[in-house]
């Protein structure tokens, strides 16, 4: 599924739609560029979620874990260059009984489970993005209009 | 004295810091040394780096202070916010050593560490201040009112200060974290070459993601050879944008409280025109601005002590409230 978004406004609402259908268990990874708005659509889910609290970059502390109507994970691997099985050591209990948004998931393919929803997102512009969403454990009947 | 002892991110720090606020010795494992150490490249978040170099880092702030675990009245631990797994480590460690000698425990929030880097000796500040703290990780504005916390009166919404440095820096090809390298570089530059847009966000917040942003398209329009040309403006009108953005929120912010003084503190505070934008703020010692363990022994003289052994169910936690 392909979507158009004019603005941060409609990434976070084009996320929500998405969180709805998601539960503890599942994996959504949310892949681009620097400024696509990663985050943004991760603050979202998160929102739709039930989280209240900022949801902001976690580049740094690589993983946070927020509690809303279900705990909600929210991951980034972009500081690391490698991924070994002693990263997913640590990372492991983010994924128990949570949602768990991970951007920049390339480097940690091998090691991450199977995502539920793989999330693409494009510059159009500065802007507009392309949101290119792809299900790929379980219907979530996304219902966006 | 305080073994105060951190492992919240890259760093595994212990220091000993005495009850009226000298350190003694402050050790801090970088992964810069590790690097070199192992020669070659090292799982950045393994916590399995901590648990190597935990005890190493212990060993050689007691030696550095010629000192023994026996005059070590309490132990200090960051308990969050930061990675899990990394947290605890540290957080064992210090239960570890408190139980064996039967010592208390302060478990330290990591944030408070950094406002705590400024109650250190020689030159300790009194509350009540208004303290930016700006890391890699964390952008915030707090009313300090006394050394036991804090008060959060504004946040970055998206990315941290630091976080904007250094992912600038990478997007200006010097490399990453490279926000030392940016500063550097903007020194050569024109800071009004480029107008890069300092986010409006309402009340005392930061937003610093639209900035990057902006840096994304601008290089991407640039052609190689004209890029290379302006990166030194580039570097300059982004930092400028950078450091308006904080300068601006953080006065807002003191007459907002009619806070007489400003601290800055966190890695950040290195920043040569951030120190010269506010010639007025008290500043920690650099060393004591990034990530370390004195601070956490600093912090843990403020904090309620859990007493021996009441600690050992301790956990850690990963997001700051």
């Amino acid at each position: 599924m392909e979507v158009e978004s004019s603005s941060p406004e409609e990434t976070e609402a084009v996320a929500a739609e998405i969180a709805a259908g998601l539960e503890p268990g599942d994996v959504v990874t949310v892949a681009g560029e620097l400024g696509a708005g990663k985050t943004t659509f991760v603050r979202g889910a998160a929102r739709a979620l039930g989280v209240t609290e900022p949801i902001t970059s976690p580049t740094y502390a690589i993983g946070n874990r927020y509690a809303g109507r279900v705990p909600v994970s929210h991951l980034d691997l972009y500081r690391l260059a490698e991924f070994e099985e002693a990263d997913w050591a640590d990372l492991e209990p983010y994924f128990e009984a949570a949602v768990a948004f991970v951007e920049w998931p390339e480097a940690g393919e091998a090691w991450l489970p199977p995502p539920t929803v793989s999330v693409r997102l494009r510059h159009r512009g500065a802007e507009h993005r392309l949101i290119l969403v792809q299900e790929r454990n379980k219907s979530l009947e996304i219902g966006l209009s | 004295m305080i073994l105060g002892l951190e492992t919240s991110c890259d760093e595994t720090a212990a220091a000993l810091v005495t009850r009226d606020g000298e350190v003694r010795a402050s050790v801090v494992a970088s992964q810069a040394e590790l690097h070199a150490r192992y020669g070659g490249v090292v799982p950045e978040v393994a916590s399995r780096r901590h648990l190597e170099l935990v005890e190493p880092v212990v060993r050689e702030a007691l030696g550095q202070a010629d000192a023994r675990l026996e005059e070590v009245e309490a132990v200090a631990v960051t308990r969050g916010p930061g990675l899990i797994g990394a947290l605890l480590v540290g957080v064992s460690a210090a239960k570890a050593l408190a139980w064996s000698r039967r010592l208390p425990l302060a478990p330290v929030d990591h944030l408070h560490g950094h406002v705590a880097a400024l109650y250190l000796r020689p030159e300790p500040l009194d509350p009540p201040f208004l303290a930016l703290l700006a890391t890699g990780g964390h952008t915030l504005l707090l009313d300090v009112q006394d050394r036991s916390g804090y008060r959060v009166v504004g946040r970055t919404r998206d990315d941290a200060a630091g976080e904007a440095f250094d992912k600038g820096a990478r997007l200006l090809g010097l490399g990453y974290p490279g926000g030392a390298a940016l500063d550097r570089l903007a020194r050569e530059g024109d800071p009004e070459a480029y107008r890069f847009p300092v986010a409006r966000v309402p009340g005392l917040d930061f937003s610093f993601s639209g900035l990057k942003t902006a840096l994304v398209y601008t290089v991407r329009e640039l052609e190689p050879d004209e890029l290379e040309r302006r990166r030194a403006d580039l570097a300059a009108s982004y930092q400028r944008a950078i450091v308006r953005a904080l300068v601006e929120r953080t006065r807002a912010a003191a007459e907002e409280l009619g806070a007489e003084r400003v601290a800055v503190v966190g890695g950040v505070a290195a920043n040569s025109e951030l120190r010269a934008s506010l010639p007025d703020a008290t500043l920690a010692p650099l060393a004591l601005c990034t990530d370390n363990a004195a601070m956490i022994a600093s912090a843990a003289r403020y904090v309620a002590l859990v007493p021996f052994p009441d600690y050992l169910g301790l956990d850690a936690y990963a997001t700051a409230a």
